[in-house]
């Protein structure tokens, strides 16, 4: 009994937060699918027209499956480049672990609008990369297509999301056992096969964890597109955008956004099967 | 598979003058946790590195393995120097202090490993995983995983992973370190019979001496870095050629004194004014060498009453008596206030009710003169 009391008040304030200003509001999303209209007297009417309307216009789902595959090449590259990252400060160099940790966390304190303004500076026409291609000959004119684009988004977000991805990783090679890594020497392994056969798998949760830590927010990602992405950069959380702010059409708004939403929980139950965390966490 | 282990042969790892010391930290000085270290190890004997923690002895055993690179000298496995040899390529495998199974994989992966590694074909894999657990006891643990099975069980899985490869000599790590005492006793009889059906070259670790005594061929006395004593559990426990390996291995008491006579292996050592022992001197102690003698409390006799006139015969009083079951440990003081330890088998204590010393009591005890050893350190 004492045990009970003590897990309601441990999970209690989480719970209600969570309650209060997660499942609800995704009920009241769910249920404004099925109004007219946003305000006044259609508000009351309710119908599927809108789900009709949103399967009806195929360069919906069209962008929904691009963002979809942005989202899946920013995570898989925030992984490739933060693996040896994470796997360097785990297992070479020693001591000076915490002040690297500090460093790879630090950009993260700057603000996340500095960090991709900064960018348009790097990318932009007048910008650091285009001095340096012009200056060793590489292009005679200054060209902006590497602003504007959807390779800036991706660009952008994978650098924002290293530290994030980095930090799991770093968490799940930390926590392997330094002797199994002999016991595999032992039994034969050169050291990449090691790698392959002992490491690799059993940083897996961290290698999933990071994955998803990018994974979950590109999806839905607005922001960056509209600083960077330019026309051609526009992902599918700038039309959920424009549905709420400038189209007033909550109730498509709150289709498209409950359709990246299964997307996202499809995609993830799926990774997990195939992945099979739970063997790997149960260890 | 089950040839007896021959004790003749080439050796199947020697360590040549082998030191390993460690840049020093925040100390002055560097470590040396293995300070010039020769051994010869013979093709099929057990072979055991036993010292206190901090002796060297893991270090030399991660010398053998590869995990270590020595500071200076050479580490040799059949003939072949190891200098530049990886752990992977050497023809030895080890079962680690804890067992370093892999968490992410079945028993019978695990144990297959070794052979995935090498490429070895599927049916031939697993027909001898399965021999290999049957040889650890265990045929029907194949599909689990590590952290399912018992420690115990884990510790011979550990095993038949390292025996799968049937390497030339076998690297043992305190590997019984974890388990409980039976289960420790059982698995001690155990490992010696595997080790003498399977014929490969055992090299065990421990600081255990019970563990030492009952499974080795032959065991070496490490401590602060050096080898102290090589030789058989009987020689080293019957003959310790000095005051640490005398202490380390079993119990034992000293008497500090000075060589006033000597007379081939035996000699006479003052240990107080007008009171001598007559000890046996197998460390080339010479008259008037500052020297320890080391009686082994169950080499004492004890006399209720004054026996008849004998060498090392020595009237005592009884400080205290401790009762242990299969025999009494009477804590005594000499005439001229050494103290010694004396282990009584309790024969008669069902027969006599005064079987039982009492403190405060008088009494006499003597040794032979072969049983007490002068050392020179």
């Amino acid at each position: 009994m004492e045990n009970r009391k003590r897990i309601a008040v441990l999970m209690g304030p989480p719970a209600l937060f969570l309650l209060f200003l997660f499942v609800l509001p995704l009920a009241i999303m769910a249920v404004f699918t099925f109004r007219a209209g946003s305000f006044g007297a259609q508000r009351e009417v309710f119908t599927l027209d809108n789900y009709r309307e949103f399967l009806a216009n195929p360069s919906y789902l069209r962008l929904l499956w691009r963002s979809t595959g942005i989202a899946f090449i920013v995570s898989a590259l925030s992984v490739a480049l933060a693996y040896p990252l994470a796997y360097f400060i785990a297992f070479r160099v020693g001591s000076r672990k915490v002040i690297l940790l500090t460093i790879l966390v630090i950009p993260a304190w700057t603000s996340y609008l500095l960090r991709i303004l900064a960018w348009r500076l790097i990318l932009g026409s007048n910008g650091v990369l285009n001095s340096i291609l012009l200056a060793l000959g590489l292009i005679d004119e200054a060209t902006p297509i590497l602003l504007y684009s959807m390779t800036a988004v991706t660009i952008t977000l994978t650098y924002v999301w290293i530290p994030f991805v980095a930090l799991p990783i770093f968490a799940s090679l930390e926590r392997i056992n330094r002797s199994v890594l002999e016991a595999a020497a032992d039994l034969g392994c050169a050291p990449w096969q090691a790698f392959l056969r002992i490491t690799l798998p059993l940083s897996m949760p961290g290698v999933l964890g990071g994955f998803f830590f990018a994974f979950i927010p590109t999806l839905g990602e607005y922001v960056t597109p509209l600083l960077v992405g330019g026309a051609k950069g526009v992902m599918y959380g700038n039309l959920i955008q424009d549905q709420f702010l400038r189209g007033l059409n909550w109730p498509l708004g709150s289709i498209m956004s409950l359709a990246m939403l299964l997307v996202a929980l499809v995609l993830m139950a799926l990774f997990v099967r195939v992945v099979r965390v739970s063997d790997l966490v149960e260890g | 598979m089950t040839t007896k282990p021959t004790l003749n042969g080439l050796p199947a790892v020697e360590l040549r003058n082998v030191y390993k010391t460690y840049p020093a930290g925040r100390s002055e000085h560097e470590v040396a946790a293995v300070n010039g270290v020769n051994l010869s190890l013979l093709s099929g004997e057990f072979f055991t590195l036993l010292g206190p923690s901090g002796c060297g002895k893991t270090t030399s055993l991660r010398m053998i393995a590869g995990f270590e690179t020595p500071t200076a000298g050479e580490v040799f496995i059949q003939g072949q120097p190891m200098s530049h040899v990886p752990p992977y390529r050497r023809p030895v495998n080890t079962v680690f202090q804890n067992y370093a199974l892999f968490p992410h994989l079945t028993i019978e992966k695990n144990v297959a490993f070794g052979l995935t590694v090498q490429k070895v074909p599927k049916a031939e894999q697993q027909r001898r995983v399965r021999e290999a657990l049957e040889l650890v006891r265990l045929p029907t643990v194949g599909q689990r995983k590590p952290t399912q099975l018992s420690g115990g069980q884990q510790q011979r899985v550990a095993l038949a992973r390292a025996l799968i490869n049937r390497p030339a000599v076998l690297l043992l790590d305190e590997p019984l370190g974890a388990l409980d005492y039976k289960l420790r006793q059982a698995m001690q009889l155990e490992l010696k019979a595997l080790q003498h059906e399977v014929g490969i070259t055992f090299v065990y670790v421990t600081h255990d001496q019970e563990e030492a005594l009952t499974m080795s061929d032959r065991i070496a006395v490490m401590s602060a870095g050096k080898v102290l004593q090589i030789g058989t559990p009987i020689e080293i426990y019957e003959r310790p050629n000095c005051r640490f390996v005398a202490n380390f291995i079993g119990e034992t008491n000293f008497l500090d004194g000075r060589v006033t006579r000597t007379n081939g292996n035996r000699c006479t050592v003052q240990v107080a004014d007008g009171l001598e022992v007559s000890g046996s001197n197998y460390s080339a102690a010479a008259v008037g060498d500052q020297v320890t003698v080391s009686i082994r409390p169950e080499k004492i006799r004890i006399h209720e009453s004054r026996p008849e006139p004998q060498p090392n015969l020595f009237e005592v009083a009884v400080d205290r008596v401790a009762y242990i079951g299969s025999d009494t440990q009477l804590f005594m003081t000499m005439p001229y206030g050494a103290k010694v330890r004396v282990y009584d088998q309790n024969e008669l204590s069902t027969v006599d009710e005064n079987y039982f010393y009492a403190a405060g009591d008088q009494a006499w005890i003597s040794w032979r003169p072969e049983n007490a050893l002068v050392l020179k350190d």
